[in-house]
């Protein structure tokens, strides 16, 4: 997928400016925040649970190769194929070689936000196949040609109008204006393209070395039927994903849903093993996974491993007051929010994304919601030091930086700098606010500056009590 | 050229600052017993099965025995406007079906409007039913009908998914192609977050509870 | 309404009560905005100090507290500037600030920031130990339930994310505000969502940040309260500003200045009245 990481601040006011998307953006900061909230409420173990989580991951990380190699024997010994790609191309390449050797002409594809992360669709769709994505969300926005605006909630940006348009579009009328209808309509769509279709794609939440299973948390059903009816069955899925036995699957499950859309439970949770058995009646003839890397393994290595605990859950976007005010889009490439702002230049370069991990108030409320506790401000602050020691941040702000540093070193010229400021500051003041300030107009135009009373309390308090 | 999964492999070693793990720490992990937190229920795991199972929209019917499945199945197929055909999971060969019924132990095909299955375990935890794909009971029959029955004993219920996990680890044939955890019929939200049932898979699950 | 309404350089007189002469000594963290625009909160809190029997002194050797630097990723200059306040404050009880952003920043990330350092990052670690925002030190560390204060309003209370997140900062202030007579709290709906502030960032991406502080001062409003009250200036300063540019009649107030009873004039960004 194109990155447009960089066009954030511009697609970022534009969002701000669109009514529908503020719309659907409002009904879904509500629903998701709410109903995670009762979740978390009702599960006394809930804390006790991310804890460990954190842990087991941490566990997993420390012995990656390790359990990738014992998973990849299970997958082989259940009749299954395990491919590694060190890349998207690569990833693409196995994909597309898979696709072709079986002459596939329709895909179904079950939501995966790595086949997004590498750009499958479009080289699927180069090579002449029909794609179609099955999950709801992603057949809304496939229609619509647009990437999703949340990993979890691929089509949170479109209002029921707008899918309305969208399906009368694309299956013609009459126009189907109730939710009832609109899922109705799209479940009558997708059901023949099940049977008809020639592989399936799906993602994949966990991969159980224990088992050689790829596990997948779905609502919809329509992961399942992708999986079940294909004659073969593509896994996409980051080597991070690896989980050593169903046990440790198992506390992650009771995190993912509550986190995610706030059930104690998805409505289906499914594990893969392998091929169509001998007296099998039905199930994929070959079962394929691709272990994806795309800068995971790099990551391991330093500061940012902690950012491969991730789950997907989308909880930090959720909770996330920037992504509830520009939505998914604003981000410019697969992953948005919090974790996007930390995977994005991670992964597809620092300076392609400057603004990421620039936006944002370091407020604190994703890490606090985090299942696996990862510390997304501290990751995103990290992110600008290096942007810094890059020299990628602009030239005023390192100079304005380097001022600072010098004035803030030295108390007296730094409070005499402070008193200046206030004293000018005051002179300018009008009912005990500035209206604009030409300086400080990206302040003033938004708000009123306060206006302070003339002397610092340095100043004052000297005055008072003489030096300390 | 080496191959992209010796790269990752070493990619990975690399970063963890080391090199493969030797036999006796490979044996240590292969013996590590997880043991994470399970919610505390205090809560008959049969009630807490239905409660949890109904919350979700599955509805759930209790019969005595085995041998009354198929006259509840029977006014199911009754309440829900039904012909009188079902695609039927192997694993309820023994089921005595009355006249006028077509039963068909194959997998579902498209047309396909109820399917039976017998369920593997049934999850008091979150009320959820496990089940284990094979000739007994094809995974179609879970996802393709409009209506889906599945046939649960109340000694199947366990309470937590590590005991589920185990049922499924001690059969002979070991882990299912697919192992399904159901918790009720298909749903989404993905129009503005408004829960709508019958998304792809079954518009109704109906557990019934024999025992 | 206000009730002990005098100039604050009155309220601090010389003569100092003799039981703060013996307990503990509080090196009060005067933080930058608070030294420019609102010398009010300082003094309020040195009374509040007092008045829990500290021994307050002001050092005049403190700046800033690093944190610009720190969140703009110039790890250096906070360094720099960590190692001044360390030097500065580390030879009392405590130091005490009015914000939990800068104590936030003095307890977490200062040890963060040395990390590995022989020399600086045991300093760092114990000064961590004894930093405390100006409301959890009151009530957690020094046990003060009771403010004697008054002010006839009606107040929502903004939870700063650093104080909420950082420090735990959530019970501390509303359990001393309900001693305030005449003051009745009314929460807001989503009391602990960021007002859009976040230091440079409000300068940076001032749409989003306009976004936000909007979708604040809607919950402020929905509760019909008349007085805004947290416990961080920058957060203050941004609601207060914005509620100013759209007329909006809610005063804006730092908790402690009401809590020492010094909650005079129209509040943040009014009018300075008395306090001039
Ligand atoms: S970073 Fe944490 S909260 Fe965000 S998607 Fe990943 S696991 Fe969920």
């Amino acid at each position: 997928m194109e990155i447009r990481s960089n066009e954030f601040k511009g697609r970022a006011v534009f969002a701000i400016h669109d009514a529908s998307l503020q719309q659907a953006l409002g009904k879904a900061r509500e629903g998701f925040v709410g109903k995670r909230a009762q979740q978390a409420a009702e599960l006394p173990e809930f804390e006790q649970l991310r804890e460990e989580a954190k842990a087991l991951k941490n566990h997993i990380l420390d012995h990656l190769d390790h359990y990738l190699e014992r998973y990849e024997q299970a997958v082989t010994a259940a009749g299954g194929q395990v491919h590694w790609a060190r890349d998207a191309e690569e990833a693409r390449t196995i994909i597309l070689g898979i696709c072709k050797r079986v002459g596939a002409k329709t895909v179904t594809k079950g939501k995966s936000m790595v086949s997004e992360e590498i750009g499958l669709n479009e080289a699927l769709i180069d090579e002449g196949m029909e794609v179609v994505e099955t999950d709801l969300g992603e057949y809304i926005i496939q229609l619509a040609h647009e990437p999703p605006s949340h990993i979890i909630a691929p089509a949170v940006h479109k209002t029921k109008d707008q899918v309305s348009d969208l399906f009368e579009a694309a299956h013609g009328g009459p126009r189907k204006t109730t939710v009832p209808e609109l899922v109705d309509e799209a479940r009558r769509m997708l059901r023949d393209k099940y049977f008809r279709a020639d592989v399936g794609i799906t993602g994949g939440n966990f991969l159980v070395a224990e088992t050689g299973s790829s596990m997948i948390v779905t609502n919809e059903g329509n992961g399942d039927l992708t999986q079940t009816l294909a004659k073969v069955h593509i896994v996409t899925s980051g080597i991070e994903r690896v989980v050593p036995t169903l046990d440790d699957a198992t506390l992650f499950l009771r995190l993912l849903a509550r986190s995610a859309t706030g059930q104690e439970t998805e409505t289906y949770t499914t594990l893969s093993t392998g091929p169509r058995r001998a007296d099998d009646l039905d199930g994929p003839e070959e079962y394929h996974v691709v272990l994806v890397d795309n800068g995971r393994s790099r990551m391991l290595a330093g500061r940012f491993r902690e950012m491969l605990r991730c789950i997907r859950c989308g909880a930090c976007m959720n909770h996330c007051p920037v992504y509830g005010a520009v939505g998914g889009h604003a981000y410019g490439w697969v992953y948005p929010g919090p974790m996007g702002s930390v995977l994005t230049p991670l992964i597809t370069g620092l300076d392609n994304a400057y603004d990421l991990p620039n936006a944002c108030t370091l407020n604190g409320r994703c890490a606090s919601v985090c299942p696996v506790k990862i510390p997304l401000p501290d990751l995103l602050r990290e992110l600008r030091h290096m942007q810094h020691q890059q020299e990628i941040t602009p030239a005023m702000q390192r100079r304005a930086l380097k001022l600072w540093r010098f004035a803030a070193t030295q108390p007296r010229l730094y409070h005499a700098g402070e008193r200046i400021a206030a004293r000018l500051l005051a002179a300018i003041g009008r009912k005990g606010r500035i209206r604009r300030l030409p300086l400080a107009s990206a302040w003033t135009d938004v708000r009123d500056l306060p206006a302070p009373a003339g002397r610092t309390f340095l100043e004052l308090w000297q005055g008072k009590r003489g030096k300390s | 050229m080496t191959s992209a999964r010796e790269d990752i492999l070493k990619g990975i070693r690399g970063a963890l600052k080391r090199g493969p793990l030797d036999a006796t720490q490979q044996s240590a992990l292969a013996t590590r017993v997880p043991a994470h937190t399970r919610p505390a229920i205090d809560e008959d795991a049969v009630e807490r099965f239905v409660r949890k199972f109904e919350s979700r929209a599955g509805t759930v019917a209790r019969v005595a025995t085995l041998r009354n499945v198929p006259a509840a199945v029977e006014a199911y197929r009754e309440a829900q406007g039904l012909p009188q055909r079902a695609a039927v999971g192997a694993g309820l060969k023994s089921l005595r079906w009355a006249k006028g019924w077509e039963v068909h132990h194959g997998a579902a095909g498209s047309d396909e409007a109820l399917a039976v299955s017998p369920a593997l375990a049934g999850i008091a935890e979150t009320g959820s039913l496990l089940l284990a794909s094979g000739p007994d009971s094809p995974t179609t029959h879970n996802f393709v009908p409009d209506d889906h029955v599945v046939v649960l004993e109340a000694k199947q219920i366990v309470m937590h998914f590590e005991e589920a996990w185990a049922m499924l680890r001690a059969r002979p044939e070991g882990i299912a192609r697919a192992t399904n955890i159901i918790s009720g019929p298909s749903r989404t939200a993905d129009v503005e977050q408004t829960i709508q049932l019958g998304a792809h898979g079954p518009r109704r699950v109906h557990v019934i509870l024999v025992g | 309404m206000l009730t002990m309404s005098r100039y604050p350089n009155e309220s601090m007189g010389t003569d100092m009560p003799e039981t703060a002469k013996n307990g503990p000594r509080v090196g009060l963290f005067a933080t930058c905005l608070m030294n420019v625009f609102r010398p009010n909160i300082g003094f309020a809190a040195v009374k509040l100090l007092e008045d829990a029997g500290c021994t307050v002194e002001v050092p005049d050797s403190q700046t800033c507290c690093g944190q610009p630097g720190y969140n703009s990723g110039d790890f250096d200059a906070a360094r720099a500037l960590a190692r001044q306040v360390i030097a500065t404050f580390e030879h009392f009880d405590y130091v005490v600030g009015p914000s939990g952003s800068c104590m936030a920043t003095i307890r977490h990330d200062y040890p963060a920031l040395f990390e590995g350092d022989p020399d600086w990052a045991p300093r760092a670690e114990a000064l961590s130990r004894k930093s405390f925002e100006l409301l959890s030190f009151l009530h957690d560390e020094l046990g003060v339930t009771q403010a004697q204060a008054r002010l006839d309003a009606v107040a929502t209370y903004h939870d700063s994310c650093s104080g909420l997140r950082g420090l735990g900062i959530k019970g501390q202030p509303r359990a001393l505000l309900a001693g305030v007579e005449g003051l009745k709290l009314k929460e807001m709906q989503d009391a602990e969502v960021c007002c859009g502030f976040g230091g440079t960032f409000c300068v940076k991406y001032p749409e989003i940040s306009e976004k936000m502080v909007d979708d604040k001062i809607r919950n402020v409003l929905a509760t019909g309260a008349d007085t805004l009250l947290g416990g961080d200036l920058g957060c203050l300063m941004n609601i207060a500003g914005r509620l100013k540019r759209i007329n909006a009649p809610v005063k804006v107030f730092h908790t402690a200045e009401v809590l020492a009873g010094l909650a005079g004039g129209g509040g943040i960004a009014s009018e300075p009245g008395e306090t001039r």
